[in-house]
């Protein structure tokens, strides 16, 4: 008995040193989505309690984001641009991955440093030049100038965490793909990109993520209503002159946020795994 | 395989077997799969770094021509007060931010590490703020400072930790640094914790047990065991972080503006202020060239050390 109960209580005090932690992690969003429940009433009544809904939850708040704001124009150019930058940089990730994986050719060594250091370029180091670079292209002001621009951190990503997927996949299967008379392109397509599909998977939630959840290039090379993103709609233009505007705000803030949310539900352990291998390998 | 080989075939043949052999050599299927990723480098990160360089050593404002005046950005933004806030500010935010995060992501690692109750359900919780977009989590932190509804005083008060009103969190000097700090320590967390863990996982039990069986107590397990084999993840994660840390827009963008007086303004901010909301490209340029020194270190040490250790 005496034996039994110590690790129940070990294990008891173990959730309790979690607890902290777990309320750090999600009270704000607790918040945020009660915030956009709440009757305007209630929300600046001060001595309402702020942690409870008492005079009943609305919807007036989504009622009005949807039918009285251009929210659903930003939603839709996040998707187009998260979209095609995501789905043109796992590409041109994963074939220059495989490079330099596999591959032994002139400059390899320079070209995996480059994409190294690429990737951990910030993106507010660049934003002023490439506003420039966005204007004569002739893209400025449209969600075209996010969907050039955003490769340029996903590509470096995904290459770097797709290259650590390649390198687990046995030399030898691909060898024996090519003895049986097979191109190494059809080695590629055939054997190898199967066995990476995990790695491939990841890149594409991540570079999906990072994309969705992009501001600062969003911010300065977009800015009429019909043009920007989620993020920046929602905290640029649901920001009016009178102060009664949280409830909106908060509820811009949840449903630019369901996207990633029903993505990260569905896929969560790549998510864990993805994130180490990012940092790590 | 035989099925694709017929498909295939016929194709490659009718192109010439030319293009054939060729994709089959490393030489040239090599350089062939990395171009369009080096392309885009080239194009968008080189070549923009480059202008970045020239913007900072010329007056170049928007919609006019720009004439190179050497170092004179450089002298101005260090005669300014508003720049050398600035400086201080990063310096503080990512020392304190960063030593937070390896603490805390430390401890919650070991505590993840253990057996719990619904494991994966835990480990979801914990990452979530570093998926959900930042400029959007940050809107609910802000509103959470507010100076009139804040949530944190109310609570504050109601544990009775607070004095009413309590503090006006983003309007006070100190306050708003400790606010900005404490929502990057919150979306960073994740990071650290789940990489952490990572470590943990991969140190072979038979230490531990060793170590017991010699009547080490957990102590001396954590300093002897653990955090020697840590290390090297530790480094990583750390150096990561300053980068992402130390170049860190959207938190304060979203929260202060920079304010009050400057006095959470970092760099990204300062530049895009200067750069772009009063148009002096070349001084916003200049401000932002100063994330490159971290970089390049950052870049080194992992380079050297890091990737040494791990191959």
């Amino acid at each position: 008995m005496a034996v039994k109960r110590r690790p129940l209580r070990h294990k008891v005090l173990l959730h309790l040193a979690l607890l902290p932690f777990l309320l750090f992690a999600l009270f704000p969003f607790y918040h945020m989505a009660l915030t956009s429940l709440k009757t305007d009433r209630e929300l600046y009544d001060r001595a309402a309690a702020p942690l409870l809904i008492r005079q009943g939850p609305t919807l007036e708040h989504y009622q009005k984001l949807l039918w009285e704001t251009a929210f659903l124009t930003w939603t839709k150019n996040s998707l187009l641009v998260t979209g095609i930058a995501t789905t043109v940089s796992v590409v041109i990730g994963t074939i220059a991955a495989y490079a330099l994986a596999r591959l032994q050719f002139f400059g390899v060594g320079t070209f995996g440093t480059g994409i190294f250091v690429s990737y951990l370029v910030p993106t507010s180091l660049l934003f002023l030049p490439l506003a420039q670079v966005v204007h004569w292209i002739g893209l400025a002001d449209s969600k075209w100038a996010l969907v050039v621009t955003y490769p340029t951190f996903l590509v470096p990503f995904c290459t770097w965490l797709l290259m650590g997927y390649f390198r687990t996949v046995p030399k030898e299967v691909e060898e024996c793909a090519m003895v049986d008379g097979a191109t190494r392109v059809q080695a590629l397509v055939r054997i190898v990109l199967p066995m990476a599909i995990p790695g491939i998977i990841c890149a594409v939630l991540f570079a999906f993520t990072l994309s969705w959840n992009e501001f600062i290039y969003a911010l300065t090379f977009t800015s009429s209503s019909e043009e920007i993103t989620a993020s920046v709609g929602v905290t640029s233009e649901l920001i009016r002159g009178d102060i009664y505007f949280w409830g909106g705000l908060m509820a811009g803030a949840v449903l630019a946020s369901i996207p990633i949310v029903v993505l990260y539900v569905f896929f969560l352990d790549y998510y864990v795994s993805g994130l180490t291998a990012g940092a790590v390998k | 395989m035989a099925i694709g080989t017929v498909r295939v075939d016929p194709t490659a043949r009718r192109s010439g077997l030319g293009v054939r052999e060729l994709l089959d050599h490393e030489r040239f299927l090599g350089p062939a799969f990395v171009t369009p990723a080096l392309l885009l480098i080239l194009l968008l990160v080189a070549y923009p770094f480059m202008m970045a360089l020239y913007f900072a050593l010329s007056n170049a404002q928007i919609g006019r021509p720009s004439t190179f005046v050497g170092l004179r950005n450089f002298v101005s933004l260090w005669e300014s007060d508003s720049f050398r806030q600035t400086f201080q500010n990063a310096f503080v935010f990512t020392g304190i931010a960063v030593a937070f995060k390896v603490v805390l992501g430390t401890t919650l690692a070991l505590l993840l590490n253990e057996t719990l109750w619904f494991k994966r359900m835990m480990r979801g919780v914990v990452l979530l703020p570093w998926v959900i977009p930042t400029a959007l989590s940050t809107l609910g932190w802000w509103w959470m400072f507010n100076s009139l509804y804040s949530v944190v005083n109310w609570s504050g008060i109601a544990l009775g930790v607070m004095d009413p009103p309590g503090p006006n969190w983003l309007g006070q000097k100190y306050y708003a640094m400790a606010a900005v700090i404490a929502v990057n320590v919150w979306r960073g967390l994740p990071f650290f914790a789940i990489t952490i863990l990572a470590g943990l996982v991969s140190i072979p039990k038979e230490l531990y047990e060793a170590a017991e069986s010699d009547g080490a107590g957990p102590t001396a397990r954590f300093w002897n065991i653990t955090l020697p084999l840590l290390k090297p993840v530790l480094a990583v994660v750390v150096l990561f972080s300053t980068i992402f840390t130390f170049s860190d827009f959207n938190i304060v963008y979203v929260l202060t503006h920079g304010g009050p007086i400057n006095s959470t303004h970092l760099f990204a901010t300062l530049s895009r202020q200067i750069g772009l909301e009063s148009g002096q490209i070349g001084q916003g340029a200049a401000i932002s060239l100063y994330l490159f020194p971290v970089l390049v270190f950052v870049v080194l040490v992992q380079l050297r050390f890091v990737r040494r250790q791990a191959y």
